[in-house]
């Protein structure tokens, strides 16, 4: 009872990184509410191929519904799950990938159970709350931390009286890693039938189709990114160039994307990937607040920009003021020149 | 088939174009210095919407807008466009609602206009990004839901086929009517405001926009369908509980204005000496390989 739970996504049977970045995140809440940490997947042909995925991230307890009809992913038969398992199992906290389906499958649950959900948050954490309202105190409520206003400032949301409290996080915001403490690691397959009613099969999935992603930008650890200052899509070659010879990947700012310079899926920021990388080199980017976002825990920021007052060479660890024109075949000319 | 659709449009504070005032020196949102526009999104929702009352003849569409008195305009921006009537849910009641109360909200009022096919939304909100209300509607009306569309290809003996995105990705469903669709901002964009129609409903209002003593009180008379339809929480038989701040789970604990640390930063110019230095410098730290 009142533990944390965290849904885990699958594409066929491959478990999603964001839910395992939410299973490290959902560890520690646990750790420090001292609960234990369960996790529940959905999907068809899963029994064997997901447990492995999944309980090394410290999972005290694992439910898997493998059933006829539960992949691809539809809403209702998912809703079911998760409603009725959290009638029984009464958790307090409730994780989700703020995804397609964790965006479609989070407000559903947490309507059916009359409980706040918290969309895209950036931090986590536990904290009390005094209601200044009611004059109620509370303990250790879980703090659901997330931009508002189109970025500009951040708000610090709670659910006081209803439960779960439920929050959905971007891919890359958490960074997973397995856990060394000791955990349970008991999994379950309770019966599909006795969760989802024979209605909820009502959408029919046609055609699925699905791309392994193009680049590992998440994960890199050099990320070269343009932004509008690289002034077209041929600017934009340049950045690949540096990109390979420094075995990086290229990201890019909203401005770059809808300018057409680059593809969406390479965004960085508040509404694209976060990235942590040991090396961010900002080439033309001015830095607006949504941008830094996704790119500030980077180790080391490098920022080329004509103009030597860009709000990003404030948080810069290197400011090169100077074109990209100029300055970018520099990069790679004294690279190739000096490595090995 | 005929279709009775529901538009769902929030008028929203421009936050795309966020300016140096547009936040107080105390770091709360001057809502005042941002222009109210028609969702984004919602727009594109409305597109489907009208698109699906050209393919089946005599169906209608009507906007649902919660908000103060003046979200009137977004119900006259989608007569603009060609919806066919709107529904203002305004009361002091809804306010301070969050995405739970704000779905209760919506979905009584559904209820009430009762007998509807479709109910189209927006993704999300620009204001708020959360992307929630739309299957909390759906959840409340015990409705279907497909969000994420890009386009709503035809609907057909009760059933509408949906094409969707989905991540990295896309896919095709099928859905049975009743429906709550939400649509994409990337699905088409929304046809211009027509001028005839923008003649025709210049002066539609709602009943609490109007001032006391109002000149075009006999046109109004005369006209009745340039008066909007406007519901109190006890109009759509609301409970008082579920709605606005009473009715929401989640509080706003507190808001802060994003400060970034600023760091100790080197300059360098773009000479060659500058930049083959830092490089020299980043490779004998190890810190590019
Ligand atoms: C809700 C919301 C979410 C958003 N989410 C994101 C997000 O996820 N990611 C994101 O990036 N943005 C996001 N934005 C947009 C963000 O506010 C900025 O508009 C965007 O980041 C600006 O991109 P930019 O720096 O490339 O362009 P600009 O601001 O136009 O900056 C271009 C820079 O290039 C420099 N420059 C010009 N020419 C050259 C040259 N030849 N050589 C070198 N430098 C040159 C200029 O000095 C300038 O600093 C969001 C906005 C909103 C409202
Ligand atoms: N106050 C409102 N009035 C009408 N529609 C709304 C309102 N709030 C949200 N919606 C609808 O729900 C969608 C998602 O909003 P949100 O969950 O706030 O991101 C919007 O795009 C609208 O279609």
């Amino acid at each position: 009872m009142n533990n944390v739970f965290v849904y885990c996504e699958i594409e066929g049977t491959v478990v999603a990184e964001v839910s395992q970045e939410l299973l490290t995140k959902g560890r520690k809440l646990a750790d420090r509410l001292g609960v234990e940490l369960h996790a529940v997947v959905a999907g068809t042909g899963i029994k064997g191929a997901v447990e492995s995925q999944i309980l090394p991230y410290g999972v005290d307890k694992l439910f898997v519904f493998d059933g006829k009809d539960l992949f691809p992913y539809t809403s209702a038969p998912h809703t079911d799950i998760l409603v009725n398992l959290f009638k029984e199992e009464q958790p307090q906290i409730c994780l989700m990938g703020a995804t397609v389906i964790g965006r479609d499958l989070g407000p559903r649950v947490s309507s059916s159970l009359t409980s706040g959900l918290t969309a895209d948050c950036t931090q986590l954490e536990i904290g009390d709350f005094d209601d200044v309202k009611t004059g109620k105190s509370y303990k250790d409520l879980l703090y659901q931390i997330r931009p508002a206003f189109g970025g500009n400032i951040v708000a610090t949301i709670v659910n006081p009286d209803h439960r779960p409290q439920m929050a959905t996080v971007r891919s890359g915001v958490m960074q997973k890693a397995t856990y060394a403490g000791s955990y349970r690691g008991e999994v379950v397959y309770p019966e599909v039938s006795q969760y989802v009613s024979p209605e909820a099969y009502v959408v029919k999935v046609l055609d699925h189709h699905v791309e392994a992603a193009k680049h590992n930008l998440k994960g890199a650890s050099i990320v070269v990114s343009g932004g509008y200052g690289m002034g077209s899509k041929e600017g934009f070659d340049m950045l690949f160039d540096l990109a390979k010879v420094l075995h990086a990947e290229v990201g890019a700012s909203r401005a770059a994307v809808d300018a057409g310079f680059c593809d969406a899926d390479r965004q960085v920021g508040q509404t694209g990937v976060t990235v942590h990388p040991k090396v961010y080199i900002a080439c033309g980017i001015s830095g607006q607040i949504q941008h830094i976002a996704g790119m500030q825990d980077s180790s080391i920021i490098i920022s080329v920009n004509s103009d030597p007052d860009a709000p990003i060479n404030k948080i810069a660890d290197y400011v090169i003021v100077g074109t990209v024109e100029e300055v970018i075949p520099k990069l790679i000319k004294y690279y190739r020149k000096n490595s090995k | 088939m005929t279709l009775k659709i529901v538009v769902l449009a929030k008028q929203v504070p421009d936050t795309r174009h966020v300016g140096k005032d547009a936040m107080t020196a105390e770091g709360t949102v001057n809502r005042a210095a941002l222009p109210a526009i028609f969702n984004p999104d919602d727009l594109n929702a409305l597109e489907q919407a009208l698109r699906l009352k050209e393919q089946n003849p005599g169906s209608t569409v009507s906007i649902l807008t919660m908000g103060p008195p003046r979200a009137g305009e977004i119900i006259r921006q989608g007569l603009f466009r060609g919806a066919d009537d709107g529904f203002l849910l305004t009361d002091r009641l809804f306010a301070g609602a969050d995405t739970l109360a704000t779905s209760y909200a919506l979905a009584t009022a559904i209820k009430k206009i009762g007998g509807v096919d479709l109910v189209l939304g927006g993704r999300q909100a620009i204001d708020g990004d959360t992307a929630q209300v739309g299957p909390q509607v759906a959840e409340k009306l015990g409705m279907t839901q497909v969000t994420y569309a890009q386009e709503i290809l035809k609907v057909e003996d009760g059933k509408a086929t949906i094409r969707r995105a989905i991540d990295g990705g896309v896919e095709t469903v099928e859905a049975p009517l009743p429906l709550v669709v939400t649509v994409n901002g990337t699905a088409a964009p929304c046809r211009p405001q027509n001028v005839k129609l923008v003649m025709k409903y210049k002066y539609a209002t709602c009943p609490s926009e109007r001032p006391a003593d109002d000149p075009r009180a006999s046109l109004y008379a005369e006209r009745p369908y340039l008066t909007l339809t406007q519901w109190s929480v006890a109009d759509v038989d609301g409970d008082p509980a579920q709605c606005g701040f009473a009715g929401s789970p989640t509080r706003v604990k507190s808001v802060q204005n994003i400060v970034f640390q600023a760091k100790e930063s080197k300059t360098l110019t773009a000479s060659d000496a500058d930049v083959e230095g830092l490089i020299r410098e980043l490779i004998s730290e190890k810190i590019i390989g």
